[in-house]
């Protein structure tokens, strides 16, 4: 099993009949993704790109069995879409649109609580490139070519970031397993803590390549778990090294406002944690490269 | 989203918080009957702007007679402040607001934010009002209480109570302090704010729970059902190319740098200006112009950069994922047949039919530098500005 998907995993489409749901339907049944049908209230019962639309979730899973979806719903309604899925028995939802409030980020994360560990959805995103694992399915809107098969695990908070490491992987010939866009925005469904304990428990992955940002605790609280937890070597890169300070770079949550948020912070604390560096943006590829050669 | 100290005030008077008397003014003329209006014998003139500490920079002025009032403002308007939070150029004042004096006996601090670990809404609350709260943070750490806030429920009487006990209010003034923490936090969770800071909160003289300074800041993704916050955005505090930008759908961030940026994607975007300052250069701009670089998107953000006269360098780097690397070469070809550029281009292109994307620049007839790393485009960007 790699993280979170594979090639057996039913997918359905939240927000399917829409432009954006159509369109990456298309490309995820194109690279393989097993997409099994989608939901639009208010039309179901009709057909969508050779498959079942249906009223609600709970329906859609009902009928399709799916246990992921993928969110292409506009985000004033992307919350009540999250909680929508999580109730009807979901285990991955992956949220693709940018600019969720932060309020309706925490009133999912508190919705989520209700669950026991083993029934709760594990939602990724928002403002994120969603999951791939080359060669097997795709729960995104990534370019599924730039992914060579493989053995490291890629979190990004970045989509274009991400795909810029997949790519200097590929021309060094390095595989990915699993690749994470946990997204840009202050609170995410899943934290690079969370996924990279996914990918320590993963037989498929040999290295996890975690590509920060600055702003918020979270690289930090993956670095210290990572040296308390894990045997699984992990390089790293923290955008933002120009970044000035109190300033929203882009993503919402690329913003310094505390200490221990600034890139060169980050590094100094993740290297403390074990962390292999790439120096630069340009050289990920080849960090990850020399890492792999001392397994 | 920022807003002025005196919205905030009015904000939060509307959830039950107790505000000085005062009054905005836009011209001298007005001051001075505004100040006879507030009544009392004292008044602070407060310049308006995006900034706090706005005292140590001439902005807050303490008057003595309505005249007094008038000349203040005369002096204010129209001024432009720097303070530590405005950078260099500073902000200009449009607008003044007047406010009777109080007579302090104790300043203390309250603040509430979304802390990220917890991943809810934070309430930050020290005795030690007036400074701010990294100074209260690295001079008296321990006079900082918090309290987190259930969102499911919102915030407790006995949390506000706990709060105000915390910071050794006396007997007869807990239930205002208190009211006053929980009109904050129903704020705060009512109108999507990120921040709401009362800095002093003061107790006068008089007994009064008074919230004397006070500024707030908004979700810019929730403006969408917060028609009355963002009425009070007020783009005279912004900056122009700022501006430009986010009404277009660009996200820009000003540098001081000469190096202008064009880059797809956040993460990206910074990363391409690390590489810049790593090769010796500075960034003149943060510039993402969305994970798809359309070619409208392009041409705005030729327009935005060409709006900067400090750049004398042009580096584009997009990286085609769904989009291909000959649709976003098509699209900086069209850019360039509406837009003059007069300073050197390096272009960058990666991912998807990067080969045919290239192909189509080398055969148009644009001038350009081509590279093909992330490292190779910065080097070249700086290489260019050091031959000039």
């Amino acid at each position: 099993m790699t993280v979170l998907i594979d090639k057996s995993t039913k997918i359905i489409i939240q927000g399917f009949t829409g432009k954006m749901g159509t369109f990456h339907a298309e490309e995820m049944i194109k690279y393989g993704s097993n997409v099994v049908g989608g939901v639009t209230p208010g039309k179901g019962g009709q057909k969508h790109l050779d498959r079942p639309v249906f009223n609600t979730v709970k329906d859609a899973v009902k009928n399709t069995g799916a246990s992921a979806s993928v969110l292409f719903v506009p985000p004033a309604f992307a919350a009540d879409s999250a909680m929508e899925s999580a109730d009807a028995g979901i285990k991955t939802c992956v949220a693709i649109v940018d600019g969720i409030p932060s309020h309706d980020m925490i009133k999912i994360k508190r919705y989520m609580r209700r669950y026991s560990k083993n029934e709760k959805m594990t939602l990724v995103g928002p403002n994120c490139a969603g999951i791939i694992s080359p060669g097997k399915s795709m729960l995104g809107i990534m370019p599924g070519h730039i992914y060579k098969e493989g053995r490291v695990g890629i979190i990004s908070r970045s989509g274009t970031l991400g795909y810029e490491a997949a790519q200097q992987m590929k021309d060094l010939n390095i595989g990915v397993s699993t690749s994470v866009g946990i997204g840009g925005d202050p609170i995410n469904g899943s934290s690079f803590r969370d996924i990279i304990e996914k990918f320590e428990m993963d037989d498929e992955t040999d290295a996890i390549l975690m590509i920060g940002e600055i702003g918020g605790p979270q690289e930090v609280a993956a670095g210290e778990f990572a040296k308390e937890n894990m045997k699984k070597p992990v390089i790293g890169y923290i955008a933002g090294l120009t970044a000035p300070k109190g300033r929203v770079m882009g993503h919402a949550g690329a913003i310094v406002s505390a200490y221990g948020e600034s890139a060169i912070e980050k590094v100094e604390i993740l290297k403390e944690c074990g962390v292999t560096i790439s120096k630069n943006p340009s050289v990920m590829g080849e960090t990850v490269k020399s890492v792999l050669e001392k397994i | 989203m920022d807003i002025h100290e005196y919205q905030a005030k009015e904000i939060l008077a509307s959830f039950g918080v107790t505000i000085p008397r005062g009054g905005i003014v836009y011209s001298p003329e007005t001051a001075e009957n505004k100040a006879r209006e507030i009544g009392g014998s004292k008044w602070v003139v407060k310049a308006q702007i995006h900034s706090g500490a706005r005292g140590k920079a001439g902005g807050i002025i303490l008057c003595n007679s309505p005249l007094e009032v008038a000349q203040a403002t005369d002096k204010l308007l129209g001024k432009k402040l720097v303070t530590n939070q405005t950078g260099p150029e500073g902000k200009i004042v449009n607008r003044i607001y007047i406010e009777e004096a109080t007579d302090i006996e104790k300043e203390l601090y309250l603040g509430l934010v979304f802390d990220r670990s917890s991943e809810s809404i934070m309430v930050v609350a020290s005795t030690e009002g007036g400074m701010s709260v990294e100074e209260i943070s690295k001079e008296k750490p321990e006079s900082i209480i918090r309290s987190k806030i259930e969102v499911a429920v919102g915030i407790q009487s006995f949390q506000a109570r706990e709060l105000a006990f915390g910071l050794g209010i006396e007997p007869e003034l807990i239930s205002r302090v208190s009211d006053t923490i929980v009109g904050c936090a129903k704020a705060f969770s009512e109108l999507d704010a990120t921040m709401v800071e009362v800095n002093p909160l003061v107790i006068s003289k008089q007994k009064q729970i008074l919230a004397l300074d006070c500024k707030m800041s908004f979700d810019n993704n929730a403006m969408f059902r917060r028609n009355k916050v963002s009425e009070l955005r007020d783009k005279t505090q912004e900056d122009d190319k700022e501006v430009f930008a986010s009404d277009r759908g660009l996200n820009y961030v000003s540098l001081d740098g000469n190096i202008g940026n064009i880059i797809n994607g956040a993460g990206l975007a910074m990363a391409s200006m690390d590489m810049i300052k790593l090769a010796g250069g500075q960034p003149a701009n943060f510039l993402d112009v969305g994970g798809g670089a359309t070619p409208e998107k392009i041409v705005k953000a030729f327009k935005l950069i060409t709006m900067d006269e400090k750049v004398k360098v042009i580096l584009i780097n997009i990286f085609a994922g769904i989009n291909r690397c000959d649709w976003v070469a098509e699209g900086i070809v069209q850019a360039l047949k509406k837009i003059e550029i007069k300073v050197p281009l390096v272009i960058r292109l990666a991912g998807t039919n990067v080969d045919k994307g290239n192909k189509i620049l080398r055969e148009s007839k644009i001038k350009y530098i081509e590279a093909n790393t992330l490292e190779d485009a910065a080097n070249k960007a700086v290489a260019v500005l050091k031959k000039k």
